[in-house]
């Protein structure tokens, strides 16, 4: 290091990397690690004793119910807790047993069992998951069940009805008798198990999710680069307007993300329909006739447009922060040194927003993925997105297993997304604002 | 009016003025020309217009009015990018995202320079600047007289013949600062090239330039070597901003040539020199420098004017005493003893006379 005696700064980092690292002890020969632990012991318990209060909040009213609900993405007890004989038989068989005497018998037991404890709902709806129209095989089996049955108990069964020979049935029964499974992410990747166990594709007028996987993610993609597109020039604008007027600036980016989303969303409606004030406007200046007005909403324009104006703040925020700390002399300086302003703009400026724009980008992509209120409102049947097929399943189906399934599969990827981005630009380059 | 000690004129400012709002002149008729291979700085506090100056003659602020000339072609309408002259900024403005490589090489890559004629520029420019081995490190990893460093070389590496730094030294502690005085200066000299300096500090006016020009609000108040601006202010505003300085109110009495006779404000009769004074009866401040005062007679010259001065206190500082007079009813005159063997050393409450060479005592506009 010859440069080390023409600067003092160099020198006294020289020096300081020269210190011997040894075992250290306090005065009176403790190690000097577990004294200096002790001495901020004080502190650090009353550090966490400020926290706990939230901590506890957010274990009880989110980390518990979230990991009770994934838990049902793979474990489903409705078919093995209520028909405990069957499922036994089940576990002694082969899979693609036929179902014999004794596993009619387990059967029949069971459906009186679970008929007299009103459960005989539970397990039909477990099953139907899998085989739809079994739910009122059971419950319909049910009630004739608990006015009495007779052996020889599969004559019997197929008399109330005969579905009840289906090996279709008995494979799902067979299925569904082992609580852990992992049929709900298979159904959530379109596929299923057909009778002897194999994994295949399911119809493919069945086949939903997986296209809705895609729409779901190339939209957000689509949404993303309109705000950036968008958003870019306005976080400029906000970063280099003197004071006053990026203060009056900011409260118009600001103003619609204070406002209800329920209100903005129909004002969408009310802007972008067949007779709204958009195709009023575009037939009175005669750029389409009367009778060609637009179609820009209940279809994926409309959930574009409405998603991408209601995501903006959240990339002008983290760009708009980012921008403001960009001395200006960097621009200057590359301009003094030779570079054309779009030179400069390209290779100065535009790779110190980076860490602005991979937040904006991470916030409106990850909220994108998982919106579900506005693609529910103005996206009509093409517009729809992942978590409306999850709200479905959560509020009209019931099959909470499933919508599990599904919001597990978009965590995933949601995930496994920052991990990449972690990757590829460090999340610590992240600024949030 | 202007000084071309070393031939042609390479940048000249003509009637230059500047305003931002339209209302207030931030530069008001700036004429400057600077000489090729000079080293101007621009000295004034805070808001006297030094840094729009330079800001001008970048490229980044136009001038309201006048022109400003470049090796005699008017640069007005000229981009700062074609305008060829090299920059250091206050903050250094090192491009973070880039290596200390990098950033030296910007400059030849945006002129369109080969790789191989870029590295041996980068290499000879680092060396220069005794940084040959942080190629590969990034300006966070530099200290701050080393970013200075780096700054420097990328605004060489382009052999402008003009480069412009706005208070470079500004951030660096005192020691680095001076260390980094000589090396500017150094480099001025090894590579004959132009340079229009900025800065507040007028230690580091005084040890760098060849000419300093005093700004005080918008307007040029001396242009003058350095030596010339410390002993012979030519108003009371240079004469307090450089160095220290006392400053004495009175009244001419009498006026004969550039002798002047002062009657102060206070009591008692000096002799000075006009400076900007034109008629007995005028008011006036006389400003002394610290060191010319004397206290002892056979260090006066012949039928000086001697005033009553009372020792208030004397602090030691080593080299020097400085004691704090009360002269002419005020208690901050200031007068500077060598710390000889022989020094007199002085007590509070003692009872002194000072004078002066006339000519160190200059008569100024009145403050």
């Amino acid at each position: 290091m010859a440069n080390a005696a023409l600067d003092p700064h160099a020198a006294i980092a020289t020096t300081a990397s020269g210190v011997e690292t040894g075992r250290l002890t306090t005065a009176d020969g403790k190690p000097l690690a577990r004294a200096l632990a002790r001495s901020q012991r004080r502190a650090r318990r009353r550090a966490f004793l400020l926290v706990l209060p939230l901590l506890a909040f957010i274990l009880i009213t989110f980390v518990v119910p979230i990991g009770q609900m994934l838990q049902r993405s793979f474990y489903n007890d409705g078919f093995s807790a209520n028909m405990p004989e069957v499922s036994a038989w089940f576990a002694r068989t082969e899979r693609g047993t036929p179902p014999d005497e004794e596993a009619w018998t387990a059967l029949a037991a069971d459906l009186t069992a679970s008929a007299e404890a009103r459960t005989i709902g539970v397990v039909g709806t477990r099953i139907n998951y899998d085989l739809s129209g079994s739910r009122s095989l059971f419950t319909s089996t049910g009630r004739q069940v608990r006015r009495g049955i007779e052996p020889p108990y599969d004559r019997a069964l197929q008399e109330i009805d005969e579905k009840w020979a289906d090996p279709q049935l008995w494979s799902t029964m067979r299925e569904a008798s082992i609580p852990v499974t992992a049929n709900f992410y298979l159904a959530a990747v379109d596929r299923q198990r057909d009778a002897e166990g194999n994994i295949r594709q399911v119809e493919e007028r069945q086949q939903v999710y997986v296209m809705l996987f895609g729409r779901t993610f190339w939209l957000s993609a689509v949404i993303t680069a309109l705000t950036f597109v968008l958003g870019f020039p306005i976080a400029h604008l906000l970063a280099t307007l003197p004071m006053r007027r990026s203060n009056l600036l900011m409260i118009l980016v600001l103003l619609p993300f204070w406002t209800s989303l329920l209100v903005r969303t129909t004002s969408w409606m009310v802007l972008l329909q067949q007779q709204g004030v958009v195709n009023d406007i575009l037939v009175w200046l005669g750029i389409i006739g009367g009778g060609q007005r637009l179609q820009m909403i209940y279809n994926q324009t409309g959930t574009i447009i409405a998603m991408t104006h209601i995501l903006l703040p959240f990339m002008i925020l983290p760009l708009y922060s980012v921008m403001r700390t960009i001395n200006p002399s960097y621009v200057r300086a590359a301009r003094s040194l030779g570079a054309t302003s779009w030179t400069a703009f390209r290779r100065i400026y535009f790779p110190q927003t980076l860490p602005g724009l991979g937040a904006g980008a991470m916030l409106v992509f990850i909220l994108a993925v998982g919106y579900y209120i506005t693609p529910a409102l103005v996206g009509g049947a093409s517009g729809q997105l992942i978590s409306n097929m999850i709200a479905m399943h959560m509020t009209d189906t019931l099959n909470w297993s499933m919508a599990a399934a599904l919001a597990a599969i978009l965590l995933a990827a949601v995930l496994v997304l920052y991990w990449l981005y972690d990757r590829l630009v460090g999340v610590d380059n992240l600024k949030l604002g | 009016m202007l000084d071309n000690r070393r031939g042609d004129t390479f940048v000249a400012f003509e009637h230059v003025q500047k305003s931002y709002d339209g209302q207030t002149l931030v530069v008001k008729d700036l004429n400057l020309s600077i000489a090729k291979g000079e080293f101007v700085t621009m000295l004034g506090p805070s808001g006297s217009g030094k840094t729009t100056c330079l800001m001008m003659l970048a490229g980044f602020e136009t001038a309201t009015h006048g022109e400003i000339r470049l090796d005699g072609r008017p640069i007005n309408q000229v981009p700062p990018h074609k305008r060829g002259i090299g920059m250091v900024f206050q903050n250094y403005a090192l491009f973070p995202h880039m290596t200390v490589g990098e950033n030296l090489s910007f400059p030849l890559e945006v002129r369109g320079m080969g790789k191989s004629e870029r590295e041996s520029r980068v290499k000879r420019a680092l060396d220069m600047v005794q940084m040959g081995s942080f190629i590969n490190r990034r300006p966070a990893q530099l200290s701050g007289g080393q970013q200075q460093r780096i700054a420097l070389a990328r605004a060489l590496v382009f052999d402008p013949e003009l480069v412009l730094m706005d208070e470079p030294l500004g951030a660096l502690d005192k020691q680095l600062r001076e260390h980094m005085q000589f090396e500017i200066k150094h480099l001025h000299e090894e590579l004959g090239i132009t340079v229009v300096y900025v800065t507040h500090d007028q230690g580091e006016a005084l040890t760098m330039s060849d000419r300093i020009a005093v700004f005080n609000d918008g307007r040029i108040q001396q242009l003058a070597p350095p030596a010339a601006l410390y002993e012979a202010p030519e108003n009371s505003f240079v004469a307090n901003f450089i160095g220290e300085n006392n400053a004495l109110p009175g009244m001419i009495e009498q006026l004969q040539g550039d002798k002047a006779l002062v009657r102060l404000d206070g009591g008692g009769v000096i002799d000075a020199t006009a400076v900007n004074i034109r008629e007995v009866g005028q008011r006036t401040t006389v400003s002394i420098r610290p060191e010319r005062v004397e206290f002892k007679p056979e260090m006066m010259p012949q039928g000086a004017h001697t005033i009553e001065a009372k020792v208030v206190e004397v602090i030691y500082m080593g080299d020097i005493l400085r004691a704090r007079l009360s002269v002419a009813g005020s208690d901050n005159f200031v007068m500077k003893m060598r710390n000889t063997i022989g020094q007199t050393r002085l007590a509070p409450g003692q009872q002194i006379r000072i004078g002066w060479h006339p000519q160190d005592a200059r008569a100024l506009d009145p403050v």
